[in-house]
C-alpha cells in the first residue's frame, strides 16, 4: 500500500512538473496580458481580492470599448515575501504576461519587484506602500503614497491643526506598512517639536486579538489625538474599545483606514469625527466614481469599495493608456513594453478614483494630492 | 489605579481564552489529540451568531443558541469524517487531519462569508461600569466572560466527575483499553467528548467576538494557538487548570504590553511560559504521571 | 558488495539517494535544453529546502519521537545568519559558491548553538510539553527578528534588536530592516547548492539513523525507561538529535533566505513550522524517502492547482485529509488491500485464461 502511494505521488509530482511548462500560447496583436498578484486566500485576503474586483471592472469597461483588449489574470501570493510570491510570479510569466500590475502586499513586492527588474517586466503596483519597493528599480512604480511621506504628511497635518496637542501612536510591529508610516511620522514630529506622549504602542498579528492595552496606555497619557497608520479591520476594534471605556480622543488614521464606514455590523457612529488622509472617497459624486462604485457593488454582493479596490482600478487605466499611446499591443516583448512604458509614465499625467493629474518622479514614486477627509454622519467631508 | 485597569483588560482576554482552552483540554483530556481545528470552529460559531442577528434580526440569546446547534452538529460532522477512521493511529496522524480540518474550515469560511472583516455586534448590552470618575472601567463583556467560563468551568468539572457519562470519560482518558473492558462504549464517549468541544466552541466564538468584534475566516486561528498555550500552561487535560492558564496567559500578556514592552510581548509570555514549565513541567496543575515500566 | 545486497538498510539507503541523484540530474537535463518554464525553475530550490527540513525534522519527530512545532525558528534563524553573512563577507570574499557555503554554514552553526542553549532546559520536556515549549521557541524567535537591524554605512556595520528603525549614516543601506525583513538580498542559492544541501542533509541523518547511536535512539523513542536501564544515556543523545536537527534546518533556510531578494520574518511563523510537520507525518513517520517525496508532491501540489484560482486552498485542505484518510485509517487501508488483492487474482486468472 505505502509503495502504492508513494508511485501515484510520484506520478502526480512528474505530472504537476510539466503543468507548469505549458507556454505562453499563440500572442494576440490585438491584447495585452496584463498579470496581478494579491492575497487571495488567508487573513490578507480582503485586500487582495478588493484590488482584483477594482482591476476587473476596469479590464471589463476597457474590453466592452473594443480597441486595444486585455486579458487579465490574478495569482495568489498570499501576501507571503518569499517563494509562494516568485512562484505566483513565475505562474504569470508562463502564462505570457507582458506587465505586471501589482503585487498588493509590501513583502510581496520587495520579493517580485525584484525579479521584475531583472526580468525587465515594468510593474505598477497599486498598493505597497514602502520606499524600499520603488527603490527596487526604475521600471517598479508605484499607485500609492510611500509610507514615510505619508508619516510625514500626517505630521505636518497635525503640527497645523492641533499645536500643542499630546498624541499618542499604536501601530503594527510586525507590518512594514503601519512601522513604516510610523517612522516617518516619528522623525517628522520630531522636526516638528510635537508632543508625542506615546510612541512604543503596538502589537503583532499574532497578539491584535486584544488592543484594549494600548487604548488603555493612550487613555492614561492624556492623549488628545491617536494615530492609527494600519488597516480598518484592526481599527474598528480601537474604536470600539475607546467607546466602551469612554476615551473620546481624535483619531487620526491613514490610507489603510479607508473602508472603515463599510466593515459590515460596524456602528458608524463610533468613527464620527475619525480624521484620515485617503485618496478615495466612495461616497463622491463624480460620475466615474459613481459608476465604479455601482459595478463593485453588483459584482461584489453589495461590498462597498475601499482604496485598494479604487488603487486597482486606477492601476489598470494608468497602464492601458500608456500602452495606447506608447503603441504597444499584444506582439511586444514585455521587455520591450517595459522601456516604452517607463518612457512613458515618466511623461504621462493621469486622472483617477484616486487622484487628478497623478504623475510620477524618477524613481517611480507617485506625486498626486494628499487629501485629509473627516467623518461626520457617516461621510468623509474634506477637512478645512 | 493604572495596574487594576490593565488587570480587568488582562482578565478579560484571558477569560476568553480560558473558555477556548477549556475546549482544548476537554478533548485533548479525553480523546488524546491536540485538535487544531478548534479555534476554526471558534470562528464558524461566531459567523453563525453574526449572521444570526444581522442577517435574521433575532436577538442575541437565538443567536447563541443558533450557533451552539450549528458547532455542535459541526463538531460531530468533523470528528465522524475526519477523526474517527484514525482511531488507534498515532496521535500525530489525526493531528495532520486535524490541520487539514483548519484549512479547510478557514477557507470554506472565505468563500461563503467572503474574506472582508465583519463587525461583530456585542451580545452584551449592559454599559460599562465606570468608578473612580472613569479612571476605572469594567464593561459588560468582562463580566460576562468570566461568569460564563467559570460556569462552564464548574459544570464541566460536576459533568465529569458526577454523571454517567462523564465517568466514562474519565475513564477512557485513564485507561482506554481497560475502560472498553469495562463495557464502555469508547468511540460514543469520544464522540460525545466532541460534541461538547464544539458547543463549548460556540460560546466560546460569541465571547471572543464580543469582546474583540472584528470576525475575518482567520479570526480563531490565533487565539487557538494562544489558548492552546494556555490549556497546557495550566497542566493540559486539567479542567480548572485550563481555566487558570488562560486567565494568567491573559494577565502576563496585558502587563508585559503595559508595563515592559509591546514589541516584545510575544516574546516575553512565550518566555514565561518556558520558565514555568520547566518549574512545572506538567503545568500549573497538571498530574505528574508517573511512568510504568 | 554481496553485504550490499543483503543488508536490507544499505539498499533503502542506496535507493534513497538514487531516487535523489536521479532526479537532480533529470531536472539539471531539463533545465539545460531549455523546456522548463519558469514556474519549474522557481520550485527546484525551496523543493531542496523544504525535503532537508522535513528529513531534519523527521529525525526529530519520525526518529526520537520528540514533536517539535518550532522547526521554522531555526530555519530563521539560519536564513537571517547566512543573509547577513553573505552581505557581510561581499567584499572579502570573492567567489559566490564559497560565499553561499560559507553563508551557510554560519546559519547552520548558529541553529545549532541556539538548539544546544534552548536544549539544555527544553528537553526536560517530554511529549507535548515539549511541543508547546518548541512553538513557543518558534514565537519568541519571529518576534525578535522582526525587531532586528542590521546595515553597513560608513561607520562600518551595525546590528541592533530595537523598537524602531536604526538610523545609519547617508548613504548607508540596510541589510535587515526589522518587520520589513531582509530586502535587497543578493540571490547567491542554485540549484546545485540545493542538491548538496540535500545529500549532506540524507547523509547525515541516514548515517546517525544506521549507526550505533541511531539504534540507542530510536531505543529510546520506543520505551525510554527500558533504554535507560540499560544504560543508555537518554539526555545525550536526545540532545544530539536535537541540535543536528537544528544544524540542518538552518542550513537550509539560509539558503532559503539566499534564494529570494527579501523575506521577512512573518515566513518563519508557527504555519511554516506546520507544513513541514505534514510532511513528515505524511511521507511517513522516520521514513526518509517518504519524507523526500512528500516535501516534493505537498510543496508542488498547491503550486499546480493554480488553476482552479478561489478554490485552490480548499482544495488543498482537502486532498490533504483525504490522502491522511487513505495512507492511515486502518479499515480503509484494508479495504483498499482487498481491492488490490481481489484486481490481482482477477488479472492472475484472466493471464491463466490467456494462456490456454
Amino acid at each position: 500500500m505505502k509503495k502504492v502511494f508513494a508511485l501515484v505521488l510520484t506520478f502526480a509530482m512528474v505530472l504537476a512538473m510539466f503543468a507548469g511548462c505549458g507556454s505562453s500560447g499563440s500572442a494576440d496583436k490585438n491584447t495585452i496580458k496584463i498579470g496581478m498578484t494579491g492575497p487571495l486566500t488567508g487573513g490578507a485576503s480582503a485586500y487582495g481580492i478588493a484590488v482584483r474586483g477594482g482591476m476587473q471592472i476596469a479590464v471589463d469597461e476597457i474590453n466592452a470599448k473594443g480597441g486595444l483588449q486585455i486579458e487579465f489574470r490574478a495569482e495568489d501570493d498570499e501576501a507571503d515575501g518569499a517563494d509562494k510570491a516568485v512562484s505566483a510570479y513565475n505562474s504569470l510569466k508562463d502564462w505570457g504576461m507582458q506587465i505586471l500590475a501589482g503585487p498588493v502586499t509590501t513583502g510581496s513586492s520587495l520579493a517580485i519587484g525584484a525579479e521584475a527588474v531583472n526580468d525587465k517586466i515594468f510593474m505598477l503596483t497599486p498598493s505597497a506602500s514602502a520606499e524600499d519597493v520603488a527603490m527596487l528599480g526604475s521600471n517598479v512604480f508605484q499607485m500609492c503614497f510611500t509610507d514615510p511621506n505619508q508619516g510625514a504628511s500626517a505630521a505636518d497635518l497635525m503640527a497645523a491643526k492641533w499645536p500643542g496637542a499630546t498624541i499618542g501612536v499604536i501601530y503594527d510591529s510586525s507590518d512594514a506598512y503601519s512601522a513604516g508610516v510610523r517612522d516617518g511620522f516619528l522623525d517628522k514630529a520630531a522636526d516638528l517639536g510635537l508632543n508625542i506622549a506615546v510612541s512604543d504602542a503596538s502589537f503583532t498579528s499574532d497578539n491584535k486579538a486584544d488592543l484594549s492595552t494600548q487604548v488603555t496606555q493612550c487613555k492614561d497619557a492624556g492623549c488628545d489625538v491617536v494615530f492609527l497608520p494600519f488597516y480598518y479591520t484592526e481599527a474598528s476594534q480601537v474604536l470600539t474599545y475607546a467607546n466602551t471605556i469612554g476615551y473620546k480622543p481624535t483619531f487620526f488614521g491613514c490610507d489603510g483606514m479607508d473602508g472603515i464606514l463599510t466593515v459590515e455590523g460596524f456602528d458608524t457612529s463610533l468613527a464620527e469625527g475619525l480624521v484620515l488622509m485617503t485618496p478615495f472617497d466612495a461616497n463622491a459624486t463624480d460620475a466615474a466614481t459613481a459608476s465604479f462604485v455601482e459595478t463593485f457593488k453588483k459584482n461584489n454582493d453589495g461590498l462597498v469599495p475601499n482604496q485598494f479596490a479604487a488603487d486597482g482600478y486606477d492601476v489598470i487605466y494608468a497602464i492601458y493608456n500608456a500602452c495606447v499611446a506608447a503603441g504597444i499591443d499584444g506582439t511586444t516583448s514585455a521587455a520591450d513594453a517595459c522601456a516604452k512604458l517607463q518612457a512613458e509614465f515618466a511623461k504621462m499625467s493621469v486622472d483617477g478614483l484616486t487622484g487628478k493629474g497623478m504623475t510620477w518622479d524618477a524613481n517611480g514614486m507617485i506625486s498626486k494630492a494628499p487629501a485629509a477627509v473627516v467623518i461626520e454622519n457617516g461621510i468623509y467631508v474634506p477637512m478645512g | 489605579m493604572q495596574s487594576i485597569q490593565y488587570l480587568i483588560n488582562g482578565i478579560s482576554i484571558g477569560a476568553v481564552y480560558a473558555i477556548i482552552a477549556l475546549g482544548y483540554t476537554m478533548v485533548y483530556g479525553i480523546a488524546k489529540m491536540l485538535n487544531f481545528a478548534h479555534g476554526d470552529v471558534i470562528m464558524v460559531g461566531a459567523y453563525i451568531a453574526f449572521c444570526v442577528t444581522n442577517y435574521l434580526g433575532l436577538p442575541s440569546f437565538v443567536a447563541v443558541a443558533a450557533s451552539v446547534v450549528v458547532c455542535t452538529l459541526l463538531g460531530i460532522v468533523i470528528e465522524g469524517l475526519a477523526y474517527k477512521p484514525l482511531r488507534g493511529t498515532p496521535s500525530l496522524a489525526v493531528l495532520i487531519t486535524a490541520i487539514g480540518v483548519s484549512y479547510f474550515l478557514q477557507n470554506a469560511a472565505q468563500l461563503i462569508w467572503s474574506s472582508s472583516p465583519k463587525n461583530f455586534t456585542s451580545v452584551v448590552t449592559m454599559d460599562p461600569i465606570t468608578l473612580f470618575d472613569g479612571r476605572l472601567v469594567i464593561t459588560g463583556e468582562v463580566l460576562l466572560t468570566v461568569l460564563v467560563s467559570t460556569l462552564v468551568m464548574i459544570g464541566l468539572t460536576l459533568f465529569t466527575g458526577k454523571t454517567r457519562t462523564g465517568k466514562a470519560m474519565r475513564a477512557v482518558s485513564e485507561d482506554r483499553d481497560a475502560a472498553q473492558l469495562m463495557g464502555i462504549n469508547v468511540n460514543r464517549t469520544i464522540s460525545v467528548t466532541f460534541a461538547i468541544g464544539s458547543a463549548l466552541a460556540a460560546v466560546a466564538g460569541v465571547l471572543l467576538c464580543s469582546t474583540v468584534p472584528t470576525l475575518m475566516p482567520t479570526t480563531g486561528s490565533m487565539p487557538g494557538i494562544r489558548a492552546f498555550t494556555a490549556a497546557v500552561f495550566g497542566g493540559i487535560g486539567s479542567i480548572p487548570g485550563a481555566m487558570l492558564g488562560g486567565i494568567l496567559l491573559g494577565v502576563i500578556e496585558t502587563f508585559s504590553k503595559a508595563y515592559l514592552s509591546t514589541q516584545f510581548s510575544d516574546a516575553i509570555v512565550f518566555c514565561v511560559l518556558i520558565v514555568i514549565l520547566l518549574v512545572k513541567p506538567a503545568g500549573l496543575l497538571g498530574k505528574q504521571v508517573q511512568e510504568k515500566v | 558488495m554481496k553485504n550490499f545486497f543483503k543488508n536490507r538498510t544499505l539498499r533503502g539507503n542506496a535507493v534513497t539517494y538514487l531516487v535523489v541523484i536521479v532526479a537532480f540530474v533529470v531536472m539539471q537535463l531539463l533545465s539545460s535544453i531549455g523546456v522548463l518554464g519558469s514556474s519549474t525553475k522557481g520550485f527546484l530550490v525551496p523543493i531542496c529546502v523544504y525535503i532537508s527540513l522535513a528529513v531534519s525534522l523527521n529525525l526529530l519527530v519520525g526518529i526520537c519521537g520528540e514533536l517539535s512545532l518550532g522547526h521554522a525558528g531555526f530555519m530563521g534563524i539560519g536564513a537571517f545568519t547566512g543573509i547577513l553573512v553573505a552581505a557581510v563577507l561581499k567584499d572579502s570574499v570573492s567567489g559566490d559558491f564559497l560565499r553561499l557555503l560559507l553563508a551557510m554554514a554560519a546559519g547552520g552553526l548558529l541553529a545549532g548553538v541556539v538548539g544546544f542553549v534552548i536544549g539544555i532546559p527544553v528537553l526536560r520536556l517530554r511529549g507535548d510539553y515539549l511541543a508547546i515549549v518548541t512553538l513557543a521557541f518558534g514565537e519568541i524567535m519571529k518576534n525578535i527578528i522582526g525587531n532586528l537591524y542590521a546595515g553597513v554605512d560608513s561607520k562600518g556595520f551595525h546590528i541592533a534588536i530595537s523598537t524602531s528603525k536604526m538610523k545609519l549614516e547617508d548613504g548607508g543601506k540596510y541589510i535587515i530592516s526589522g518587520p520589513l525583513g531582509a530586502t535587497g538580498v543578493e540571490k547567491l542559492a542554485t540549484f546545485t547548492m540545493g542538491f548538496v544541501l540535500v545529500m549532506v542533509t540524507l547523509f547525515v541523518v541516514l548515517n546517525l539513523v544506521n549507526s550505533k547511536e541511531g539504534r540507542a535512539i530510536k531505543a529510546v523513542r520506543d520505551n525510554r525507561i527500558a533504554a535507560e536501564s540499560v544504560g543508555i544515556n537518554v539526555t545525550a543523545f536526545r540532545m544530539k538529535a536535537f541540535v543536528i536537527s537544528a544544524f540542518l534546518a538552518g542550513m537550509a533556510g539560509a539558503l532559503f533566505g539566499l534564494n529570494y531578494s527579501s523575506v521577512s520574518a512573518s515566513k518563519f511563523n508557527f504555519n511554516t513550522s506546520i507544513n513541514i510537520l505534514v510532511f513528515v507525518v505524511l511521507g511517513g513517520m522516520g521514513n526518509i524517502l517518504g519524507s523526500v517525496i512528500s516535501a516534493t508532491v505537498l510543496y508542488v501540489l498547491p503550486e499546480a492547482m493554480r488553476g482552479l484560482q478561489d478554490y485552490r486552498m480548499i482544495l488543498y485542505a482537502i486532498v490533504l485529509i483525504l490522502v491522511m484518510l487513505f495512507t492511515w485509517s486502518p479499515k480503509i487501508k484494508s479495504a483498499t488491500s482487498e481491492f488490490t488483492d481481489r484486481v490481482a487474482s482477477m488479472m492472475k486468472r484472466k493471464g491463466a485464461k490467456a494462456h490456454e
